[in-house]
Parts: structure tokens; sequence; C-alpha cells
């Protein structure tokens, strides 16, 4: 795959929102990977931890937002204890999310949940699971 | 009686291949071996101790130490034997780690066999070897620096202040080398003009430092302690007691020409100064494209204006003889020229620059004064691509070695760019990011974190021009992405190569190049300062690509080294030099011509020796066809037999 780039589109209106949202120096990551090695939930994930870090560095936010990977994340902060720059990548996962649900976009269709399986969700998941306001 | 062996495990290194057990049982079976002895570390003080108290106590007429290369501890064990009466001429070592523990791990029981012949044979040689005395010589308390960057101005600063005159040879028109050229330092971000410029200064006045500037070293014979070195001091056409540096001469001169200070990015005239602070302050001639002196008349507006009447036209070139009783070499380095590299545009793309070029782009007293701006359209550009590792660490097509220094100065360009444009955007193309000094691991981290320099792993492809752009195809090996970026400039970090010019300063002194052409240093670990031609030391990045901090370091060391050399009063040299049986010698002349230093002469029909030249190396022994030439202690007949033990 080619990535053309260029100012602007590094720092991207939606780029500077996740900072604004998150709080996080995305520029003092050096790819050291501690981050996806300390996950426990890697394995759900599309993009692992320090490659969200990573595309948001280089400008490519689109591929971010669309992964499934800041909806597994469960905002463990693992990553953020474990990170040598101290880059709290779980809020920045969290900003990822914000950004969606600020949009009104909902990642959960609760109509396609069956009817039976609704009932027996707790409440508390299904709230999770729409707003995952857990940071 | 007999001689001693004495077995050195070197921890594990060597015990750890070789049985060290059934060795000490069969040396003890060598002819003439009476004692043999294995102890865990030979070098250490105990080791030291033991060795001593059996030569005391067995009064012992010869040694081995089978141990690690000579080149590490031989002189430690030659000091022991030697405080305990035995001549040092007569402690041998058997190198039994680095020629057989460590190529034979694999294959213990050979290693084993093998050390043992390495041990078996070097008693041979101990056979046949004699007592020697070393020889002594008085010295000249005089050092010659070659060199006048950052490294020998602090290197004859440091010889001067501790009270022994120094001559400083620079081949430019002034002192100050790369350094002076530089914008800010990493990692402090230290102007040149502010450090740099005091010292030059101060060199330049020191009363024990003569400062031969525009000149270079024609001709070096003698040895350590008593060098003669000739000085060529080229011609500037100007009397320098007489030019006072006001430069109107230069306003004045017609002729524009690229100046080599500012890396062709502006022009100098054919009579110069080299730059605004240079020391000496003052002009000299480009005789080749002096109008004046090309036509023999004509032109001669410089003398006019010149109110010193210091220009002269004529050839005062010259050559100095000068006496010293060591050299410091601190030639330093150069850059890698961007026409080398096709895939970035062989050097035709106007906004491709080097890194020292960008350097002086930055520098306040740059050709832009600190502008950075596009030599094409004089835009400001707003996308900067910088590029590392361009011919270096790359063994297939440039230098197998990394530079050093790169990492840190474009880290260092890409944040002073961020500061000459706010709103510019630096890319940096790394493959790793070497920064591995004081404050310099923080100092990428401020690039990164505070000025947002992306950094993008993996090398540029290609570059080349797209419209008003500069097309630049990369990679990105972390996202795995290929990145392209239309950039308005790109700074290309190409390698830092060994000056030009110092392979033949280096067969003059009768020192070695390394690979890369960089100065051999006599040990890379315990004795990086010196070279193997005694007397003659390095310094700064001549030896390797190093920054000032490391530069400044080494200096002073080196200038340490030659101040202990000299302060002794006389030189002590190996005696395990060539000797000449003139009942056999038939005056041939091969070993003349084999030796590198000069060192035998055919006199009157016979191969006559100089003593204080000779540095053992064994040339002439192999060039003799009748062997009347032998090394001391490496006699033909010893060597002999030492295979035959092998062999046989
Ligand atoms: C682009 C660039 C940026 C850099 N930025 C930094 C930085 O920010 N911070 C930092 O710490 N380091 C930096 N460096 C490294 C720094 O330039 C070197 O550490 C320093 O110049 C080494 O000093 P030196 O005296 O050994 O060699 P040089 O500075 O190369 O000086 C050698 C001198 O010897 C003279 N010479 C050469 N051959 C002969 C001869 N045969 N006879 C007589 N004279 C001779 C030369 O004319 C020159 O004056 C940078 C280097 C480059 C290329």
């Amino acid at each position: 795959m080619q990535l053309v780039i260029w100012r602007s589109k590094i720092h991207s209106p939606e780029v500077e929102k996740i900072i604004e949202l998150s709080g996080q120096n995305v520029y003092s990551c050096y790819q050291c990977g501690m981050c996806t090695a300390s996950c426990p939930s890697t394995g759900n994930m599309d993009i692992p931890p320090n490659m969200i870090v990573r595309l948001i560095q280089i400008g490519m936010i689109g591929k971010v937002l669309d992964s499934r990977s800041i909806w597994v994340c469960t905002s463990c902060f693992t990553c953020f204890a474990e990170c040598p720059k101290g880059i709290d990548i779980a809020s920045l996962t969290e900003a990822l999310r914000l950004y969606h649900l600020r949009r009104n976009i909902d990642h959960l269709n609760l109509s396609s949940i069956p009817h039976g399986e609704l009932l027996e969700l707790p409440v508390i998941a299904m709230v999770g699971a729409l707003r995952k306001f857990t940071a | 009686m007999g001689y001693g062996v004495f077995i050195c495990h070197c921890g594990q290194n060597i015990a750890g291949t070789i049985d060290i057990e059934k060795l000490v049982r069969k040396v003890s079976g060598i002819r003439g071996v009476t004692h043999v002895e294995d102890y865990i570390f030979m070098c250490s003080d105990p080791g030291q101790e033991r060795i001593k108290k059996a030569i005391k106590e067995k009064n012992l007429e010869g040694i081995v130490v089978a141990a690690c290369s000579p080149s590490l501890h031989e002189e430690t064990f030659r000091k022991a034997a030697e405080s305990v009466g035995l001549n040092p001429y007569l402690v041998e070592i058997a190198n039994i780690r680095e020629w057989s523990a460590w190529p034979h791990q694999a294959e213990p029981e050979e290693a084993t066999m093998k050390a043992f012949k390495i041990i078996e044979s070097t008693v041979e040689k101990l056979n046949g070897d004699k007592p020697l005395e070393p020889l002594r010589l008085e010295v000249v308390r005089r050092v010659m620096v070659i060199g006048g960057g950052i490294a020998g101005i602090q290197a004859a600063l440091d010889v001067a202040e501790a009270g022994i005159e120094v001559i400083l040879v620079e081949r430019s028109p002034s002192i100050g080398g790369r350094m002076a050229q530089l914008s800010e330092t990493f990692p402090t971000l230290d102007c040149p003009q502010c450090i740099l410029t005091p010292k030059m200064t101060s060199v330049a006045h020191h009363p024990l430092v003569k400062l031969l500037a525009y000149s270079e070293v024609e001709e070096v014979s003698g040895s350590a302690g008593n060098f003669k070195v000739k000085v060529r001091r080229k011609p500037t056409y100007v009397d320098w007691n007489k030019c006072v540096g006001c430069g109107l001469c230069m306003e004045a001169c017609p002729v524009e020409l690229p100046s080599e200070f500012e890396m062709g990015l502006a022009h100098r005239k054919a009579i110069y100064i080299q730059f605004p602070q240079a020391v000496p302050n003052k002009a000299v001639i480009d005789s080749e494209n002096c109008i004046r002196m090309k036509y023999g008349r004509g032109c001669g507006l410089c003398a006019q204006k010149c109110p010193a009447n210091a220009i002269t036209f004529e050839d005062n070139g010259k050559a100095e003889e000068y006496d010293v009783g060591a050299i410091i070499v601190a030639t330093g380095l150069e850059v890698m020229d961007k026409a080398n590299f096709a895939e970035y545009g062989a050097g035709e793309l106007k906004d491709v620059l080097t890194g020292l070029e960008f350097e002086r782009m930055l520098a306040p007293s740059g050709p832009t004064g600190g502008k950075v701006v596009r030599p094409s359209d004089g835009r400001v550009p707003k996308e900067v691509v910088f590029i590392q590792c361009v011919g270096s660490r790359d063994p297939e097509n440039w230098n197998p070695y990394c530079s050093k220094i790169c990492c840190m100065y474009t880290a260092k360009q890409a944040l002073l760019y961020k500061h000459a444009v706010p709103g510019g955007q630096a890319y940096i193309f790394y493959i790793d990011i070497r920064a591995d000094g004081k404050g310099y691991e923080e100092f990428i981290h401020r690039a990164m974190a505070e000025e947002g320099v992306i950094y993008l792993r993996g090398r540029v492809g290609r570059v080349y021009q797209e419209g008003d752009k500069l097309r630049v195809e990369g990679v990105d090996t972390i996202s795995g992405l290929k990145i392209v970026i239309d950039a308005d400039m790109v700074v290309l970090a190409t390698a830092a190569v060994p000056s030009s010019g110092v392979e033949e300063l280096a067969k003059k002194l009768r020192i070695q190049l390394g690979e890369g052409g960089w100065l051999k240093e006599a040990h890379l670990k315990l004795r990086p300062l010196e070279t193997l031609t005694s007397g003659v030391f390095i310094a700064g990045a001549a030896q390797y690509p190093k920054d000032i901090t490391d530069t400044v370091s080494q200096a002073s060391g080196a200038a340490a080294k030659a101040v202990a050399f000299l302060s002794k009063g006389y030189v002590v040299r190996e005696p395990l030099i060539a000797v000449v049986n003139e009942d056999i010698c038939s005056g041939c002349g091969n070993c003349e011509e084999a030796c590198s230093y000069q060192a035998i002469k055919v006199v009157d029909g016979k191969a006559n020796v100089d003593e204080s030249l000779c540095e053992g190396c064994g040339s002439c022994t192999a060039a003799c066809p009748s062997g009347a030439v032998q090394l001391k202690n490496y006699d033909k007949r010893q060597i002999i037999k030492m295979v035959e033990s092998i062999v046989g």
C-alpha cells in the first residue's frame, strides 16, 4: 500500500481533535511496542495498540477510527502503566470512541440483537457496549 | 633451572573449551620444562605473584605464559618477570585463547591438542631467545599537530599548557575545521562562534604555539622522539606580516568563485579570507583564478585598494623543516558528495542539499543569514525531508560503517528548521536512531515530542522533480506502508569520510589506515590514541566519525599521551629489531626496498640497520635471499624449530 503524506494531512482536524480529546502527545512515541507487548486484548484486535499510535502519527486516522481495536480495548490501562514515554493509550482509544459517539454514530445496533438475548444481557453490558464510556 | 609454563584459564574463556588438566600433564613432558602451573586469571595480581614466586624459587631461565594475545598482556608478564630479575625478553606468550579456545569451541579435544602444539612451539622459540636490553634514545621536546579542527586546536592547547612547544599545521587558510561551518551544535545548541572562536584565538596567540596555516606536511623522517618534518608553506601571494584582514581586497576583486567554506551556496573572490572569523584573519590569492596571476598582468584592483600594501603577487611559498619529538594527527572528516547518489538526483536537483550545506544555510553568519530558503527559487520550504544513512550502512554500494554523527545532526537540523519555519513540517527517514551520548536521547525526544518531527523508519528509494516539488518515495517499515511525500526541500545526511589526502599523509608518517580509510589505532580498545608507529598519536574524527564531545576528549587524551611520551626525556625502544650478519650480506639491497621505514640501507656494500627507525616488522628478513638479516629473537632457526615442533 502507498501513502501520500503532507503536513495538513498529518495534522488533519480529526487528528487534532483526537489529540485534544485524549490529551496525549502521540509524537513522543518511538515505537518500542511495549503497549502491544503488554496488552491482554491484542488477540482480538485488528490493529495492535502501537500501530494505532503509529497510524495517528502519520495521519492515517481514518483507518484507526474504522478499526475494531478501539472497541475491543477494555481500558485496563496496562499500556499506560508500561509505556516508557508516558502515553496513555487507553485515553487515546477512549478519545477515538468519543469521536464516533460525539457524531452520534452508534457502534452497536440494538435492533439487530435478537429479543431473547437482549433480555438476558445485563444492562451495564449494553451501556458499555453502546457507549464504551469507561475511561 | 629450566623453563616455566603458566597456563591461564581466562575464566571460562580458555578453560571452557580446553582440558586444562590434560594440557598441564602434556606440557610437563616437554623437554626443558621444569615447572607447569595453571590459574584462573594469570594476569591478575595473584596470578602474577605465582609467576614471580616460581621464577624465584625454581630459578627459571625463561617462561611461557599460555593465555590471550600478546597485544593484551605480554607487557604485563614481562614486567612481572623483570621485577624478579628475569630478562623480559625471555618471556614468551603462547596465545591459546584467540588461536585455539575461541575458534575451536565446538571441538574441545582438538583445541586442547592445538593449545599444546602452540605451547610446545613457543618453548622451542624460547630455546633460541637471547636476553636483550631495550634501546634508549633522547627526545626533542616539541610536538607537531597536523590538522587545525577542534581536535587539533584542543590537542595543541593542552600540549602547550603543559609547557611544551607546539607546531600546528593546517592546510586551509584558517583553522577551525568542520566545526567552524556548523550552525549550532547538538545537544546543547551552542553556536560555534561562541564556543569555538575563543579557542581558535587562544591557540593562535599562545606563546608556545607556532601556527602554520595554509601549510602541508611534505616529508617526514626520523622516528619517535626525533622526527624531522618538512612543511610546505603554500604561497599566499599576500604578505601576512602586513595584511590586517580588512577585506577591502575582496570587495575590489571582480572574480567570483563558489566558496568552499559556504559549500558552494555563496561566492568568494579570487582573493579571499576563508570566513569572517578566520584565524589567522589573512587573505590568500587563489592563483589559478586570479586575473593578474593567470595572465601575469592586468587587474590588480585588490592591490590598489589594499591600505597595508600587503598584496605582492609574489610566490612566497617555501619549505621549512621542524624537529619534533611527537606528532598528533587530527585531519578530521569530510562528507560524501551528493553527486554520488543517482537515486537522489545525482547532485542535479537544486533543492536537494547535503547536511553540511544545510548547516551553512542554518548558520546565522551563512550565505542566507540563517534563513531557510530553496536554492532554486528562494521560497521558504514548507515540507522538508531529511534522509539519513546516505552512503552509510550500505556495504554493497558505499560504506559499511555507521557515520555516527548523522542521527544527531539530522535531529538538530530538523529542530532548527522548525525554529526557522514555525509552520513547516520536517520528516526524517532513518533506519535506527543512534543517540548514544549524554543528553542525546533526550534531544531526539525533544525533536519528536516537542517539535513534532515525523520519524519514518526506512530508506528512501527515489527523489525526483515533480513540478516545483521533489517527490520522495520512501517507506515506513513500522506501518508497512510505502510513503510518498511531495517535498519542497530534501536534506541528505551523506556519509562521513576521511579527509582527502590522508592516505598520502599516512604514508609519509608511516602509519596505517584501517577500513574506510580511517586512521588505524594501535589497539581499538586499549590504545585508541596511539598508532603502531611509536610517537605518532591520533585525535578526533580522523580516527572515526565523532561528535565534538568525543573529539575534544580524545584530543586531550592524545595531548596527554604526547606529553607523557616526551616528559621522560628519552624513549625506550623495543630491541626486537633487525640485525645484519655482515659475513653473509652481499649488499644486494632487497632489504632496503622491502623496508617501509627507511630503517635499513646498504652502506659500503653491507646492509646497515638504523636502530632508531627499525620497527621490527621483519619485511627485510623475508626479502633477504641469504638469510643475512635476522630479527632478534625471531631468528630463522627459531622459526624453523617452531614449525618443526608443530608439524613433527
Ligand atoms: C553536517 C555536520 C553537522 C555536525 N553537527 C555537529 C553538532 O551539532 N554537534 C557535534 O558535536 N558535532 C557535529 N558534527 C561533527 C563535528 O563536525 C566533528 O566532531 C568535528 O568537526 C571533528 O573535529 P576534527 O578536528 O576531528 O576534524 P575537522 O573538523 O574535520 O578538522 C580537521 C582539520 O584538519 C585539516 N586537515 C585535513 N587534512 C589535512 C592535512 N593533510 N594537513 C593539514 N591539515 C589538514 C582540515 O582542513 C580541518 O581544518 C557535525 C558534522 C557534520 C558533517
